[in-house]
């Protein structure tokens, strides 16, 4: 069993969901297989200290900022050199730009928003969130076969020992006809919700925009942050900056109230390790509810006046 | 510059999703459909393109329910032309096979950007934006907030997680899948829609190569559920009562920190 992994890094150090990307690449290869990592920038070392067994750079690109065009050539040249069985992404905006590209171009199945994966004989069975969360779908196809894995799906899982992986250069050629200008990163002057305690959180669920100021004035009796979850932030009803999920903050309070959200992978994402999550959201299917510890489904036109009630009467 | 923006009829996640009887695909006779709210925001941003630079744009939608209410409604958001993409397929479109129509269809728009939503909620094979960039040999940028454009040239920014962004120059092709557009989503009055409503659409017809790559679906199913969230019985009053309780003994109510 080849493997091949994308490993992503961000300000110079890989990411925790690329570590356990080869972490899972090894569960599925065992020890006798060979994990090959490609790893656009630096960190030879940590990466051999995954227990990868080859690295695969390219050092033309160890300095440059992410490029799509750049990291889809030296990917789909790792898979040509390397003839892998299973290449292995993570469901981010880079495995986003590449993996589907080159599975298309180098006629690869394609398996997205993947929970989990085994490998029997020469087929992979592949385990994806679908709908939202609502679903989960399985499926399979012949090797070889590319799977974009959602953050996570490998957690827990024992970190291999180090191997003194080889380093090999790719040769890439292709110039990129889109150009990086320039970068940001959040406003060091805005609110950083990933220190509050406690986060009332509002999602499309809430209605409409008139809704944010009582939900505003509820967060400030609880003594919480007001946030919200993707769609409330592309409406324009609260800043980007308080907006939590795969897009926005990762956060970790001791409290986390949900009202309207529904619990989208991606949101699920940015808070499921939340210390205590409490759900209010009329469908009872929402998958926000299999990660809350208390759940209702009333009503929030109901259940925000009398919540501000209750509140009103303890602080009295 | 001429852009193509491609729209998508899904699921309404809102509805009670039930699975069919092979129990291998959603039950779509009943379920409500809706468009694809990522391609709702690229067609927003490819109309605030045009606006601010005289772009033509042209929506195309595959044959399909709803398809062609979807297509005239862009006509009263701001686009130019309508193409409806004939196909024979009776299942549902993966966004594989959606690229591989389009890239018979599209060299005829002569199009140098397409604009599509980032992602589907059921494209579990892979994604059209990026799977499209790939039968076209373009690149392609996805999780794009917003474009801006100066003469031929276009800045896009790209999120990533944690609230970083990146900006990228390009004067194309390009296929962007677009997150969300750069301002809110237009209203449109009944008036624009029922005048758009006779709108004619062009059609193109397009099939599957022959070798597509082939993935199979054996099962879908409700994902296990957590036994141990407590689900709060009552009226909104004893709801609200027993969470503040909750948070009360955990002393978990206070000042901001």
């Amino acid at each position: 069993m080849k493997i091949l992994v994308y490993v992503e890094t961000l300000a110079g150090v890989i990411t925790t969901e690329s570590e356990e990307l080869v972490a899972g690449a090894r569960q599925i290869a065992s020890d006798d297989g060979t994990i090959s990592v490609v790893l656009i920038g630096k960190g030879t070392d940590a990466v051999k200290a995954l227990g990868a067994d080859r690295i695969l750079t390219v050092p033309t690109l160890a300095n440059a900022p992410y490029n799509p065009v750049d990291h889809g050539t030296a990917l789909a040249e790792a898979v040509s050199q390397e003839s892998p069985d299973l290449i292995l992404v993570n469901y981010t905006t880079a495995g986003l730009d590449i993996s589907s590209r080159v599975a298309m171009q180098m006629g690869l199945p394609l398996f997205a928003y993947c929970l989990n994966a085994s490998v029997t004989g020469s087929t992979v069975q592949v385990k994806s969130q679908i709908y939202g969360g609502k679903l989960t779908s399985s499926a399979r196809s012949e090797l070889p076969a590319m799977l974009m894995m959602n953050a996570g799906a490998f957690s827990g899982t024992p970190a291999p020992a180090p191997r003194d992986a080889d380093v090999v250069n790719l040769s890439i050629t292709e110039t990129s006809v889109i150009t990086f200008v320039s970068s940001s990163a959040p406003d060091p002057d805005a609110v950083d919700i990933t220190k509050a305690n406690s986060l009332l959180c509002v999602g499309r669920g809430i209605g409409d925009e008139d809704t944010i100021e009582d939900a505003r004035a509820t967060a400030d009796l609880m003594g919480a942050e007001l946030v919200g979850s993707r769609p409330v932030i592309d409406l324009g009803w609260l800043p980007k900056e308080r907006q939590v999920g795969k897009s926005g903050r990762k956060v970790k309070p001791k409290v986390y109230l949900a009202l309207g959200v529904s619990g989208a992978p991606e949101h699920l994402e940015g808070m499921s390790e939340s210390d205590l999550i409490i759900a209010v959201n009329t469908d009872e299917s929402a998958p926000i509810f299999e990660h809350a510890h208390f759940g209702s489904t009333v009503g929030l036109a109901d259940f925000l006046p009398a919540f501000r009630e209750a509140l009103d009467k303890r602080t009295e | 510059m001429h852009i193509a923006v491609i729209l998508r009829i899904v699921p309404d996640l809102s509805d009670e999703l039930d699975i069919d009887d092979h129990g291998t695909d959603i039950d779509r006779e009943w379920v409500g459909l809706k468009l694809n709210e990522f391609d709702d925001h690229a067609l927003e941003e490819a109309v605030l393109i045009k606006e601010a630079s005289g772009a033509r744009v042209t929506a195309v939608a595959f044959a399909g329910d709803g398809a062609e209410r979807q297509l005239q409604n862009a006509v009263a958001r701001g686009v130019d032309d309508v193409l409806m993409i004939e196909h024979n397929l009776k299942m549902a479109i993966t966004s594989r096979m959606a690229a591989h129509l389009l890239a018979q269809s599209l060299p005829e728009l002569g199009a140098q950007v397409v604009l599509t939503g980032v992602q589907t909620s059921e494209d579990v094979y892979g994604q059209l934006a990026p799977f499209l960039a790939g039968a076209m040999n373009w690149p392609t940028l996805n999780a794009v907030h917003g474009v801006s454009v100066a003469g031929k040239t276009l800045t896009v920014t790209q999120e990533y997680s944690g609230g970083h962004a990146a900006q990228f120059a390009t004067t194309g092709p390009v296929v962007l899948g677009v997150q969300t557009a750069s301002r809110t989503l237009r209203y449109v009055p009944g008036s624009k829609l029922r005048e758009a409503a006779g709108t004619s659409i062009a059609v193109s017809v397009a099939e599957l190569p022959t070798d597509m790559v082939r993935t199979t679906t054996d099962a879908l199913e409700e994902p296990q559920r957590n036994s141990s969230a407590e689900m709060i019985a009552g009226d909104a009053n004893t709801v609200a009562k027993r969470i503040v309780a909750v948070l009360s003994e955990r002393g978990l109510l206070g000042v901001k920190v």
